[in-house]
C-alpha cells in the first residue's frame, strides 16, 4: 500500500516539476508584450502565412515587433473580430476578402487610413474609396483544375468553361466543395451567379446536379482525398478528374514535385480558365487598437514591394500592386485568368444566406 | 458527514470543520468553472437572445419551431445512441481482456487503443476515407464502399471512444476481487449467474459512466461527422458552429446551445438516477494481482477475437496514415520526415514542426496539472455525497463535454477581454480551456474507485485520531492512486490532440501539433500533405509513447520520494 501511495506522489511530483518548467516558457511569451509599444499584433486566419525573413525586414525598418494572432478560416476570423471589436485583439486585421467585406464595414470594425503606396494598387482591386478603411493586400482566382492525365489518356478535352462543365462528357467527372462551410465551394457559387445571373444560376445548379457532380464539405477532402490529379489525391485514389480549387494549384503541384516539369502543358494539373472567380484581400486598422501608429506602420509594409513579392510562394495568391515581380513557379505554371467573375460587395451580404440556402436545397437533396 | 450512519464522534469534535474542509474542496472547482465555462457561455447566449438591452425570447419558438432543427437534433440523437451501443458492443470484451488476462505487450495494447481517442478528427478522418472510401481498402476487397454513409460515422465514433470504454471499465474490473465471484460459484452459482449477481452489480457505474461519455462524445461529434458524413449530415454540434462561426447568427446559436444543454442535462439526471442506488462498497484488490494468463481454448479464443477487432478497427486506420507518411514522392523513404526538419523556415507554421510537438507537450503537461488538481479536488469533495446540492455540482463538471467548443472559444472572446481577465492571447488560455473538457474525466475516473473504498475504514482512521486530510491521504490516495494515474493520462491525452477548443483560441503563434496537421492539410501539394501524414505519425508516436511513460510510472517500484 506504500508503495503505491509513494508512486501516486511520484507522478504528482513529476508533473509539479513539469508546472515551473512551464509557467517559464508562458513567461517569456508574457515579457514580449510589455516592451514599451513596440509590438504591434496582426489578427489574421490560419491562412496567413510570411516568411520570416519579411518580417525581420519590417522589424528592421521600423523598429516593431510582429505578433500573429491567428484562428480559423476567413470567415471564422471576420466574425470574431467583429465580436471582439470592443475590445480589439489587435492593431491590424489581415485576411477580409470581397465576399466578407461588406459584413466587417458594416459592423465598423475598422478606423480610416490611407497607406503610403496606395497608388501602385491596380483599380480593379480597390475598395472603399474615399474612405480606405480598408488596403487591398493580395487577390487569387478560384477555378476548376483539371488531371491533365485523365484527359490525355481518355482523348477528351478538358473543359474550359462553365457551359462546358453540364455538357455530357464530362458526367459525373467533378467535385466541388459545399458553399456552406467551404470558402472556394461559396466563390464558385457565387461565380455560377455572377455568369448566369440571378435567375439563371439555379437552373445551372441543377443541370450540374444532374450532370454528376460531387459535393464534399472541405477543400482539403476535395483536393486530397477525390481528385485524381493531386499527388495526394493519386495516393488516396480519387476518381474526380475535375475539381473546385485556385488557379495556383497548379504551381504549388509542382512545387513538391522531384523532378519538375519543363514547361505547364506537362505539369500534372490545368486550369479551367473560363471557371473563376476572383477573390481580393484586404487589411485593415482595428478601430480602438492599442498601437495605433505601429499598425499603420504595418499596413505600409503590406503593400512594399518587399511583402507583396513574398506572397505568391506563401499563400498562392498574387500581389496587387504593380510592381512587384512573379516567381518564377508562376510565370512558368500559373494560369492567366483574364475574364474572372466577381460580385459587388454589397450584393454578396445582402443575398448570401439566401443563395446558399438555395443552393443547399438544388444540390444537397 | 455520513448521515445514515450513528455518528462515530472522534476524541474531539470537528464537525464545523469538517463540512468547511468539503466545502474549500469545492470551492477551487466551483471558481474554475464559474469563470471559465460558465460566465463565457453566460455571455455569447446573452450576446444571442439580448438586443439593445431587451431579452428576445420570442426567438426560441421560432427557432424551436423550425423542421430544420427538429431534423437535427433526431440525427443527433439516434447517431449518438448507435454509436453507444455499437462502442460498448465491440470494446466491453476488450475491457474483460485487459482486466483480468495477461499477456505479452498488454501495456502497449493499452496505449495503442488509447491513441485514436486523441487524435484530430481532421487526421483521423482522410485514414477512415483511404478505408471506406471509394477505391478504398474495402471497395477493392468486396466493393464495399461506406463514405457519405452513417456506417462511417458509427465506425468512427467506435474508432474514437474505445479507449474511453476499455480504461474506464477495464479500470474498475482489474480491482475487483475475483475470489467473490470463485466463492458464489463455490456455494453452487452458475458461472453466467456468479458474474450477473457479483461483477455485474459491481461494474455498474463504471459502464454507466463510460456509456454516459461516450454518448456524449457522439452527440456532440463534430468533426467525424463533418468529414465522413458528408454535408448531408449535421449533428446539433455543427449546426451550432455553422450559425455562430460561418453565418454570425448568435439568436439561433443561442437557442441551439440552450438545447443542447438541456439535453445534455436530461441525460445526466438520467444518469444520476440509474447511478444512485448501485454504487456499492467494493472490495478492491491491486490490479496486478487479478490478471492471469489465459487458459483454455476459449479464453484464448477471446483474447484472439478482441485482438483481431481491434486490429482491424483501430490499428489498420493508423496504419493507413504511417504508410502514407512513407509514401514519398519517389518511392517509399523518409522524404516527407526530412521535409519536416527544414520546414520552420516558410513560415507556413512560424515554427519548426519539432517545436510543435514541443508545445503540444508542454500545454499537455499545464492542462494535465490543471485537470487532476480541480477534478480531483471535486472528486474528493463529491465522494460523500450530501444531497441535491452536490449531485448538482456534479452535473456541472459534466457540462463542458456537453457545450459546443465554438461556444466556449467565442465566449472566451467576448467574456475574458478585460484587464486583469484579458486571457484571450495569453498562452495559458489554451491548457485552461484543455482542461475544461479534462477535468470530467478525472472526476468520471476517480469518483467509483472513491465511493467504492469502504467508509468505516476512515471510521476507524477518524476514531485513531486522524485529521480528515490525514485520513484522506492515509486511506483514500493508496487506493485511488491507480485511478488517478489513468486520470492524468486521460487528461494528459485528451488535450495532446484536443483540437476543438485549442482552435478557438486566436494564440501567439505557438501551434500545437494538432493545428499544425490541419494547417499543412489546407494548403495544396503533396510535400504540405505528405508532411502532415508525418506529423499525424509522429504524433501518434508520441501520445502511444506518453502513455507508455505513464503505465511505468505506474508500476515503477524506486519511487523514492
Amino acid at each position: 500500500m506504500n508503495t503505491t501511495l509513494r508512486r501516486a506522489l511520484g507522478a504528482a511530483a513529476v508533473t509539479a516539476l513539469a508546472v515551473p518548467a512551464l509557467a517559464a516558457c508562458g513567461g517569456s511569451d508574457e515579457a514580449k508584450e510589455t516592451d514599451g509599444g513596440k509590438t504591434v499584433t496582426l489578427v489574421s486566419h490560419e491562412s496567413f502565412v510570411v516568411s520570416p525573413d519579411v518580417l525581420k525586414e519590417f522589424t528592421a525598418q521600423t523598429g516593431y515587433k510582429v505578433k500573429m494572432l491567428k484562428s480559423g478560416d476567413a470567415g471564422r476570423a471576420v466574425n470574431q473580430a467583429i465580436l471582439s471589436k470592443s475590445h480589439p485583439q489587435g492593431d491590424v486585421f489581415f485576411g477580409v476578402d470581397n465576399t466578407l467585406l461588406s459584413r466587417a464595414l458594416d459592423n465598423g470594425i475598422f478606423a480610416p487610413y490611407e497607406v503610403k503606396g496606395l497608388d501602385r494598387v491596380a483599380k480593379e482591386f480597390r475598395a472603399d474609396d474615399p474612405e480606405h478603411r480598408v488596403t487591398p493586400v493580395d487577390s487569387g482566382d478560384i477555378c476548376v483544375n483539371y488531371d491533365r492525365a485523365y484527359f490525355t489518356d481518355h482523348k477528351l478535352a478538358p473543359p474550359k468553361t462553365f457551359d462546358d462543365l453540364v455538357k455530357p462528357e464530362y458526367k459525373g467527372l467533378l467535385v466541388t466543395e459545399n458553399a456552406a462551410t467551404s470558402s472556394p465551394g461559396l466563390a464558385f457559387q457565387l461565380a455560377t451567379v455572377g455568369k448566369y445571373g440571378d435567375d439563371g444560376w439555379q437552373d445551372y445548379w441543377k443541370k450540374l446536379k444532374d450532370n454528376g457532380v460531387e459535393v464534399v464539405d472541405g477543400w482539403e477532402q476535395a483536393y486530397n482525398d477525390r481528385f485524381s490529379g493531386s499527388a495526394a489525391g493519386r495516393k488516396a485514389k480519387g476518381d474526380r478528374p475535375l475539381v473546385v480549387s485556385y488557379a495556383s494549384s497548379p504551381p504549388a503541384e509542382v512545387q513538391g514535385m522531384k523532378q519538375p516539369p519543363k514547361s505547364a502543358d506537362e505539369a500534372p494539373t490545368g486550369v479551367a480558365t473560363g471557371t473563376c472567380f476572383r477573390q481580393t484581400e484586404y487589411a485593415g486598422l482595428l478601430k480602438g487598437a492599442k498601437n495605433a501608429e505601429g499598425g499603420k506602420a504595418l499596413l505600409d509594409f503590406l503593400l512594399s514591394k518587399r511583402f507583396q513579392e513574398d506572397v505568391p510562394l506563401s499563400m498562392y495568391v498574387k500581389p496587387v500592386v504593380t510592381d512587384a515581380k512573379l516567381p518564377e513557379l508562376f510565370t512558368k505554371f500559373g494560369a492567366t485568368v483574364d475574364a474572372p467573375q466577381t460580385l459587388a460587395p454589397e450584393k454578396i451580404a445582402k443575398n448570401r444566406d439566401q443563395w446558399v440556402k438555395a443552393w443547399s436545397s438544388i444540390v444537397l437533396k | 458527514m455520513v448521515l445514515d450512519r450513528p455518528e462515530i464522534t472522534a476524541p474531539r469534535d470537528r464537525g464545523p470543520r469538517r463540512t468547511g474542509v468539503r466545502l474549500g474542496l469545492m470551492a477551487v472547482p466551483l471558481a474554475f468553472f464559474g469563470l471559465f465555462f460558465a460566465y463565457p457561455v453566460a455571455a455569447i447566449v446573452t450576446r444571442g437572445l439580448k438586443t439593445d438591452g431587451r431579452w428576445r425570447f420570442g426567438r426560441i419558438g421560432e427557432v424551436l419551431t423550425d423542421p430544420a432543427t427538429g431534423h437535427v437534433l433526431w440525427f443527433t440523437t439516434w447517431q449518438a445512441a448507435a454509436s453507444t451501443a455499437l462502442t460498448l458492443l465491440l470494446a466491453l470484451p476488450g475491457a474483460y481482456v485487459m482486466a483480468r488476462f495477461d499477456f505479452p505487450g498488454k501495456g502497449l495494447l493499452r496505449a495503442v487503443v488509447t491513441v485514436p481517442f486523441v487524435l484530430p478528427t481532421v487526421v483521423a478522418g482522410s485514414a477512415f476515407l483511404a478505408l471506406l472510401g471509394r477505391r478504398g481498402l474495402l471497395d477493392e476487397l468486396w466493393g464495399v464502399r461506406l463514405d457519405n454513409s452513417v456506417w462511417a460515422i458509427l465506425l468512427a465514433h467506435v474508432f474514437f471512444n474505445y479507449a474511453v470504454v476499455v480504461r474506464t471499465v477495464g479500470g474498475l474490473w482489474a480491482q475487483l476481487d475475483p475470489r467473490q465471484e470463485e466463492a458464489a460459484r463455490v456455494l453452487g452459482a452458475g458461472r453466467f449467474a456468479a458474474w450477473r449477481r457479483i461483477t455485474l452489480p459491481a461494474l455498474a457505474p463504471a459502464v454507466a459512466a463510460a456509456a454516459l461519455m461516450v454518448f456524449l462524445f457522439t452527440f456532440t461529434s463534430f468533426g467525424a461527422v463533418q468529414i465522413l458524413g458528408g454535408p448531408r449530415y449535421a449533428t446539433l454540434e455543427v449546426e451550432i458552429y455553422r450559425q455562430t462561426a460561418e453565418l454570425l447568427d448568435l439568436p439561433t446559436a443561442a437557442v441551439l446551445t440552450l438545447v443542447q444543454f438541456a439535453a445534455v442535462a436530461a441525460l445526466l439526471l438520467v444518469h444520476a438516477w440509474t447511478v444512485r442506488r448501485r454504487e456499492s462498497t467494493l472490495r478492491l484488490v491491486d490490479a496486478r494481482r487479478t490478471a492471469r494468463r489465459p487458459r483454455g481454448a476459449a479464453q484464448w479464443g477471446l483474447l484472439a477475437a478482441v485482438l483481431a477487432g481491434v486490429a482491424a478497427l483501430l490499428v489498420l486506420p493508423l496504419a493507413v496514415l504511417v504508410l502514407r507518411s512513407f509514401d514519398g514522392p519517389d518511392g517509399y523513404g523518409l522524404a516527407f520526415y526530412r521535409a519536416l526538419a527544414s520546414a520552420g523556415d516558410d513560415g507556413v507554421l512560424g515554427v519548426a514542426p519539432l517545436e510543435t510537438i514541443g508545445n503540444s507537450l508542454a500545454y499537455g503537461l499545464a492542462a494535465t496539472a490543471i485537470a487532476v488538481v480541480v477534478g480531483g479536488l471535486a472528486a474528493a469533495a463529491l465522494t460523500r455525497r450530501e444531497g441535491r446540492l452536490v449531485r448538482g455540482f456534479d452535473a456541472l463538471l459534466m457540462l463542458p463535454l456537453g457545450t459546443s467548443a465554438v461556444t466556449v472559444g467565442f465566449g472566451f472572446l467576448i467574456a475574458l477581454d478585460e484587464p486583469p481577465l484579458d486571457l484571450r492571447t495569453s498562452w495559458i488560455l489554451v491548457p485552461l480551456a484543455q482542461a475544461l473538457v479534462g477535468v470530467p474525466f478525472v472526476v468520471r475516473t476517480m469518483l467509483p474507485v472513491l465511493r467504492a473504498v469502504d467508509p468505516r475504514l476512515r471510521e476507524a482512521a477518524a476514531v485513531l485520531g486522524a485529521s480528515p486530510l490525514r485520513v484522506w491521504r492515509e486511506v483514500d490516495l493508496p487506493m485511488v492512486g491507480r485511478a488517478l494515474a489513468v486520470a492524468a493520462g486521460f487528461a494528459f491525452a485528451v488535450s495532446l490532440g484536443e483540437f476543438g477548443a485549442t482552435v478557438f483560441i486566436a494564440r501567439p503563434d505557438n501551434p500545437t501539433l494538432p493545428v499544425a496537421v490541419a494547417r499543412l492539410l489546407g494548403r495544396p501539394g503533396e510535400l504540405n500533405y505528405g508532411q502532415a501524414m508525418a506529423l499525424s505519425t509522429i504524433l501518434m508516436l508520441v501520445c502511444a509513447v506518453a502513455l507508455l511513460v505513464l503505465e511505468r510510472v505506474r508500476t515503477d517500484r524506486t519511487g523514492e520520494f
